[in-house]
């Protein structure tokens, strides 16, 4: 992977940006500035709106109210944006074909796509797995091949929704490992989890949601040592946000 | 063709009548299958992909067209490829072109009606993957098509095995010229009306053999595909 | 995938357009009758008429009434069939350019071999339907306009019946060809009309056999017709004229004397006979 000058996507802007779902508020009035550095992680209980923010951030669904700015601009060209989606989807393709295709739809010239598809499948550790049916693997490494599958965009941003969320340890460790290795190259990483143990592992910035409104949001250490709201301190301590 | 040697004789033993029969049948019911394929496919995927008002009975048509009475589609082309019909002018009434035809009529209903459904199943895996990719609508369909073709061979399969078995439309278009216009179905019908049941049941037998090899070899080839591609 | 695709459909039309395309040059579309194509009578003499001519006889066989309609659209170039008056309306109506009288065969009335009508042997076919409608035996009737079926119901006529009116559940009127209401009386042990031809060349005779013959009312007269060129200009009228004027020739007719199947002969030519 090549690094990159600061990408025209950052910093990525919600001003008072909210979505509607007929009657209902998915987000509701979300004003959250995400800047280039380590990664931000979204925390919060099941509907919180974690996944919805996160495709929206990426683009795939417009907002009702407010707006969303890249580097400044409303229009949402995804070109160096990449999203993994909490259970991604093997195209019925090789391995290498599923990265392939990928590198493609980058525009990555033809001739250059071996090198890199195995670059990648490197770097996820999934050398030796290019010829095998990317639907057969099991569920970590499908993760890692939407994983190499994402990264094959060079993105300047990379969504992950709960990318560890049905993974055991072993199979969460790797990804963890590839979402660190990646950050440090200069990837700005936006990633949903309700695992608090991973949000401190891996997170720079937090971002706290419940019932789609934006609790809090800041350093990460500061997050865990110093909670300013009572949502926060509930939930750092283990408690139901209801 | 003579009537006292059973048709499984007379290819044992090569017989050119036969031979041209068979070969024939093929033609005509692979090519019908083909052409189906080249309209069914995009329309069906178009279907698929596409939301447009009043698709829903669109879908219930084309569902509904999968169970077109051949001899109906017979008598439509016939009358539209007729000397006195809109087409007649093509002259094309009587050739194995019109067989063709009609086959082709009675068989892009089903691949389209299968495809629809093949493709939106596998959009609705897709869709998301795909759009964050920033695949065009064209790049989609080119994408869904290609990695439904496993099982769009079966939707294939399924047009030839209707096409293959079918005798009202084209003993209507084709007139079941000897020589010509004769395939095995055709011929089981005139064996059949001739009183010559041995040899009606030995061209079914190979016509049921022929269905089952073309299946078995599909079905080889698919099985070969999904062990890359899964 | 797709050049390969465009490639496979570029090659099958290829082969599609090929293979009529040289046969088509010289050759004709005749419309005939399911008797002429099933007795063999157009095996054995149409190669007979290539060889002369060059010329490929296409037959379309189907019923009289079908066979007249398909002239009638243009989609024959010659129409040979078998029901007088139908053919004369046919060329009154502009349709045909001429009939001219090419041969003839006979019916025969099959039935059982068990006779439940006990008709066997009777020379007077008019008596012979009588009695199996007096006695309700089971009769299957072809139904679908062909020449057989219009001379069926001619022989109830001159017989005194109006079928239409006096058919009981014994009268099954299958609208099918010669050969399945033969499938059909083998089957159901029913009387059937049959022209001599399709009943010599028939396998599945199972119980039938020949219950009624030699009446002259059973004549069974084939007329044949080139498709007036002024109503469709489509129509070969050299080709299908040569084929004609073939059929009532000298050598045309003696090819119709010498088909025989098991040394017995199907049809008589009398195209000499203006008045057949």
């Amino acid at each position: 992977m090549s690094m990159h000058a600061p990408s025209h996507d950052l910093p990525l802007m919600f001003v008072e940006a909210g979505i509607l779902a007929g009657e209902v508020t998915i987000l509701d009035n979300i004003s959250l500035t995400l800047n280039a550095g380590a990664p931000t992680v979204l925390i919060g209980p099941n509907g919180a709106g974690k996944t919805t923010l996160l495709r929206a951030a990426m683009g795939l669904i417009p907002v009702t109210h407010g707006r969303i700015t890249w580097g400044g601009n409303e229009t949402a060209a995804p070109a160096r944006r990449a999203f993994v989606f909490q259970r991604p989807a093997m195209l019925r393709r090789s391995t290498e074909g599923n990265v392939h295709y990928a590198l493609a739809a980058a525009g990555v010239p033809h001739g250059q796509r071996y090198d890199r598809a195995a670059e990648l499948l490197t770097l996820v550790g999934l050398d030796g797995f290019g010829s095998r049916p990317a639907r057969r693997l099991s569920g970590g490494e499908q993760q890692r091949v939407a994983l190499a599958r994402a990264l094959a965009r060079d993105p300047a941003v990379l969504f992950l929704d709960e990318p560890t969320a049905s993974l055991d340890p072993h199979a969460t460790k790797a990804i963890e490992d590839i979402v660190s290795n990646v950050a440090a190259r200069g990837v700005k990483v936006v990633m949903s989890t309700h695992d608090l143990g991973q949000a401190k592992r891996l997170a720079g910035d937090l971002v706290l949601l419940h019932r789609g409104r934006l609790i809090e949001s800041g350093p990460a250490a500061q997050f865990f040592a110093d909670p300013r709201t009572e949502e926060a301190s509930k939930f750092i301590a283990g408690e139901l946000l209801i | 063709m003579t009537g006292d040697v059973s048709a499984l004789q007379l290819v044992l033993s090569g017989d050119p009548g036969l031979f041209a029969i068979v070969r024939l049948s093929l033609l005509i019911s692979l090519s019908a299958v083909l052409f189906a394929g080249l309209i069914g496919v995009p329309v069906g995927a178009f279907i698929a992909l596409t939301l447009f008002p009043g698709r829903e009975g669109v879908i219930v048509v084309l569902n509904a067209l999968m169970g077109l009475p051949p001899v109906v589609v017979g008598l439509a082309v016939f009358l539209a490829l007729s000397r006195s019909g809109p087409l007649g002018s093509w002259g094309l009434l009587f050739t194995p072109q019109a067989m063709v035809i009609a086959q082709t009529v009675l068989v892009a209903p089903i691949i389209a009606a299968l495809t629809r459904q093949t493709i939106e199943d596998l959009w609705v895996e897709y869709r998301d993957e795909l759009a964050a990719m920033n695949i065009g609508p064209a790049g989609r369909v080119a994408t869904l098509v290609w990695d439904a073709r496993f099982s769009l061979v079966t939707a294939l399969l399924a047009g030839f095995g209707r096409a293959a078995a079918e005798v009202g439309a084209i003993i209507v278009v084709g007139g079941n010229i000897e020589g010509f216009t004769r395939t095995m179905t055709t011929a089981i019908a005139l064996e059949t009306s001739k009183g010559d049941l041995p040899l009606a049941i030995g061209l079914g037998i190979v016509l049921i053999f022929i269905v089952i090899l073309i299946n078995a070899l599909a079905w080889a080839a698919r099985r070969a595909g999904e062990r890359t591609a899964g | 995938m797709f050049n390969r695709r465009i490639l496979l459909a570029a090659l099958a039309l290829g082969i599609a357009a090929a293979a009529p395309a040289s046969a088509q040059e010289k050759s004709i579309v005749v419309s005939s009758t399911t008797s002429t194509q099933d007795s063999g009578l157009f095996g054995y003499i149409l190669p007979l008429f290539k060889s002369k001519t060059g010329i490929d006889v296409k037959v379309v066989s189907q019923g009289t009434g079908q066979a007249l309609d398909t002239g009638r659209r243009g989609d024959a170039d010659v129409v040979f069939v078998h029901a007088k008056s139908q053919e004369e309306k046919f060329v009154a109506d502009g349709f045909g350019v001429k009939r001219f009288p090419v041969m003839y065969n006979d019916f025969v009335l099959i039935g059982p071999k068990s006779d439940p009508a006990g008709i066997k042997g009777s020379k007077d076919v008019g008596t012979a339907l009588k009695t199996i409608m007096a006695k309700g035996a089971p009769f299957i009737s072809r139904g679908d306009k062909s020449g057989t079926h219009s001379a069926e119901i001619n022989l109830w006529k001159a017989s005194g019946v109006d079928i239409e009116k006096e058919k009981g559940p014994w009268y099954k009127s299958i609208g099918q060809g010669m050969g399945a209401a033969l499938n059909t009386a083998s089957a159901s042990s029913a009387y059937v009309l049959a022209d001599r031809g399709t009943w010599i060349s028939f396998k599945n005779r199972g119980d039938l056999i020949i219950a009624v013959e030699g009446d002259k009312r059973l004549f069974n007269q084939y007329g044949v017709m080139l498709v007036n060129p002024a109503k469709h200009p489509k129509v070969k009228k050299d080709f299908g004229q040569l084929f004609v004027d073939w059929l009532v020739s000298p050598e045309g007719q003696k090819a119709i004397a010498n088909y025989k199947i098991n040394g017995e002969q199907l049809f008589y030519p009398n195209a000499s006979d203006a008045g057949a």
